[in-house]
């Protein structure tokens, strides 16, 4: 029978943001938009109480039977716990920069943060939570509407402004067409295999796939690559990144991304673990496809939003190739590329947010940038690090990671893929040094005048020091947290 | 004997009317065979024994129904006019639908105390009597005991989605702005300041 009390104790870190989070709603409802800060740094608290209830069990390392929660609803071992960490970090850093966006003119009519910006992000974070450990379809999907239904509403959180409501529009139709499709896929695989648990499905899957599993396993796929961005479901990603105001893209490009490829990982092991051969070229073709893209559709961009939107679909291409190679050397590569790219991105968007005039207005084209250097010295130092590390150029930590994908590639003897993925990445760094060139080597626009809050900076400098080579001290413990997340991963109960 | 009778009924109206559905011109009239069709699909469920099913099928759709047609009156551009001048002529559908609605709750619970309708082996299909309780039971328990989890993300979602109508679409009243109603005010006030007496000039109209 079902045993709550030890199914409960696994999932305290929901249980603390399901909590905070009506607690914060209540509050919100009677206090209204006045009280948004003070919300915005309990919900920033509460998910750091979260992520402190992950620290023992991330620490020692969690796999087996031990880790099934509600009957084998979830499972919360090593692997979801390193995301779930990564998740409610980068939540905290999309609440820690906001409150600076939403009070300047580049947030419309309707300034100051909603009351319930912070509530729908703990919301998100906890579907993205039940993602991560979901060990169900139906546990899989409840987590993935959880979380796209609060990023819908806050794509779409500055109402009055077209771009923004554009933004929520496309994502909610083309989510919601994605949902469905996944959907489908969910529901021929619990047709033929007569179970919506993983176990039972990888059961039912053993053998000779036919084609009715087959079409489920695509449909599946597919509607996965849509919720990561990845090449050839990638076309709402620009959009809706430069549409949604500067901290909800920040926030999109990395807690969703996340977990949705850890979704994908656990699904691709867990699921279809038998039948690799039927997914791994399709992985293999979405990353690839995603680099090369991701890389060739930045080119002509002037916003810096679609830029970075694009970096984002070329870097899902690195993490989904560390997938592709399909064993435990890569899903550790992908989880240790999935961190940098985290702190990686949100030090970018950090970044942007700081590109601020006199009037507090923010920019976001390449026309606004120019000279950069001469006017905010230390930004541009910040940016010009971000920039070579999304580009892969040593000795910054975003070669690192690029360095550990390529390796787990080669040494599975996928020699010629890797060596497309560098080809690509050399094409992608054009347009990252483009970027260090209009800021370092043009005339001054003079633009940039503006001063930005202590907590823009502090969350700035501790990104830039990561990625620094100052970060290859934490490579050490982050490869041991990796590789347990990796090896529970293949842990099959 | 009567199942079958009953079987064919319902589903000979369900068929015409979700035919009715698309066919009719006037929305309001779609919705209407909606709602009959929803009820004769209700009616099968209770003929295969799925007594809940046929429930759900009532209370959520047909109840959701209403709620759509609220919707599509506010939305519709409907000449309200034309729509009175028609009640008349209306009239008579709108009770004949009635009508059949009435006998066949009738029926329905007739046919549900006759027992299911045989559908292969009644025996070894049917779960509700290999597992001794009903289907109600057999949904609860494992809605509220192993796939609790679900059923309260499920809620969580209701409310992400609560939220979310609210963020998008409510706006602050302003203070003093029109369309506030003041109780207070309108209870206190006196006719001979509410109206104004006037004498007006033939061929001339009234100052206000």
């Amino acid at each position: 029978m079902l045993d709550l009390a030890n199914s409960f104790d696994l999932i305290i870190p929901e249980l603390i943001l399901t909590g905070a989070g009506l607690l914060l709603l209540l509050v919100a409802a009677w206090g209204g938009d006045q009280l948004s800060r003070p919300i915005a740094i309990l919900a920033a608290t509460a998910l750091f109480g979260a992520g402190i209830a992950l620290v023992p069990d991330l620490h020692f390392g969690t796999d087996g039977p031990q880790t099934l929660a509600f009957n084998g609803l979830l499972r919360v071992d090593s692997f979801a716990l390193f995301a779930k960490a990564m998740i409610y970090l980068a939540a905290i850093g999309a609440l820690i920069i906001a409150p600076a966006f939403f009070a300047s003119p580049a947030a419309g009519e309707e300034r100051g943060m909603r009351a319930e910006y912070p509530i729908l992000i703990i919301f998100a974070s906890v579907g993205m939570s039940i993602m991560v450990s979901a060990s169900d379809f139906m546990a899989l999907y409840l987590g993935l509407e959880l979380n796209s239904l609060a990023a819908y509403v806050l794509a779409a959180i500055l109402r009055k402004d077209d771009r923004s409501a554009e933004a929520g529009l496309k994502y909610f139709v083309l989510g919601a067409l994605a949902s469905g499709i996944l959907l489908y896929g969910m529901s021929l695989l619990y047709g033929f295999t007569g179970g919506t648990d993983f176990a039972t499905v990888r059961a039912g899957l053993e053998g000779d796939l036919a084609y009715g599993p087959l079409f489920g396993l695509i449909f599946v796929m597919a509607g996965l690559a849509f919720k990561i961005a990845a090449v050839p479901f990638h076309m709402w990603t620009p959009d809706v990144y430069e549409g949604a105001p500067t901290p909800v893209t920040a926030f999109f490009a990395t807690a969703p991304k996340v977990a949705a490829v850890a979704l994908t990982a656990r699904v691709v092991f867990d699921v279809f673990g038998g039948q690799v051969l039927a997914w791994q070229q399709i992985v293999m073709f979405a990353a690839l496809a995603s680099i090369v893209f991701g890389a060739l559709g930045a080119i002509g961009q002037e916003n810096l939003k679609r830029l970075l939107a694009y970096s984002s679909i070329n870097n899902v291409g690195f993490i989904l190739l560390g997938l592709a190679v399909a064993d435990q050397a890569g899903a550790s590569a992908m989880l240790i590329y999935l961190f940098i790219y985290v702190a990686m991105s949100l030090g970018s968007f950090t970044a942007l947010l700081m590109l601020r005039g006199d009037d507090g207005d923010l920019f976001e084209t390449f026309g606004d940038i120019k000279g950069l250097a001469v006017t905010q010295p230390a930004l541009a130092w910040c940016l010009l690090l971000f920039m070579f590390s999304l580009a892969g150029i040593p000795p910054l930590l975003g070669f690192y990671s690029k360095f550990v994908v390529f390796q787990a590639t080669v040494e599975a003897g996928l020699v010629v893929f890797a060596a497309i993925a560098i080809a690509a990445s050399v094409i992608g760094a054009f347009y990252y040094i483009k970027f260090v060139k209009v800021m370092f080597f043009d005339e001054p626009a003079e633009l940039v005048t503006g001063k930005s809050g202590m907590a823009h900076w502090v969350l700035l400098a501790l990104t830039a020091l990561i990625i620094s080579p100052l970060g290859y001290l934490l490579t050490p413990s982050l490869t041991d947290l990796a590789d347990k997340a990796a090896r529970s991963l293949f842990f099959t109960i | 004997m009567i199942q079958a009778l009953a079987f064919y009924l319902f589903a000979a109206i369900v068929v015409a009317s979700a035919v009715m559905v698309i066919l009719s011109r006037n929305p309001v009239h779609s919705v209407l065979w909606l709602i009959l069709a929803f009820f004769n699909a209700a009616g099968l469920m209770v003929i295969v024994g799925a007594e809940f099913i046929a429930m759900l099928l009532v209370i959520v759709y047909v109840g959701a129904v209403a709620v759509l047609f609220l919707f599509v009156v506010m939305m519709l551009d409907i000449d309200f006019a034309a729509m009175r001048a028609g009640l008349v002529k209306n009239f008579p559908l709108g009770i004949a639908m009635a009508l059949i609605l009435l006998a066949e709750l009738g029926l329905a619970l007739g046919v549900y105390g006759a027992g299911g309708l045989e559908l292969g082996d009644a025996a070894a299909n049917d779960a509700a009597q290999n597992l001794g309780e009903s289907n109600i039971e057999a949904i609860g328990r494992l809605l509220y005991g192993r796939y609790i989890l679900l059923f309260e993300i499920a809620g969580i979602i209701l409310l992400v989605a609560m939220i979310g109508a609210i963020v998008l679409t409510h706006r602050a009243p302003k203070p003093g702005a029109r369309g506030r109603q003041d109780i207070g005010k309108q209870i206190s006030r006196r006719p001979d300041e509410a109206t104004v007496m006037k004498r007006p000039t033939i061929g001339e109209g009234v100052e206000l």
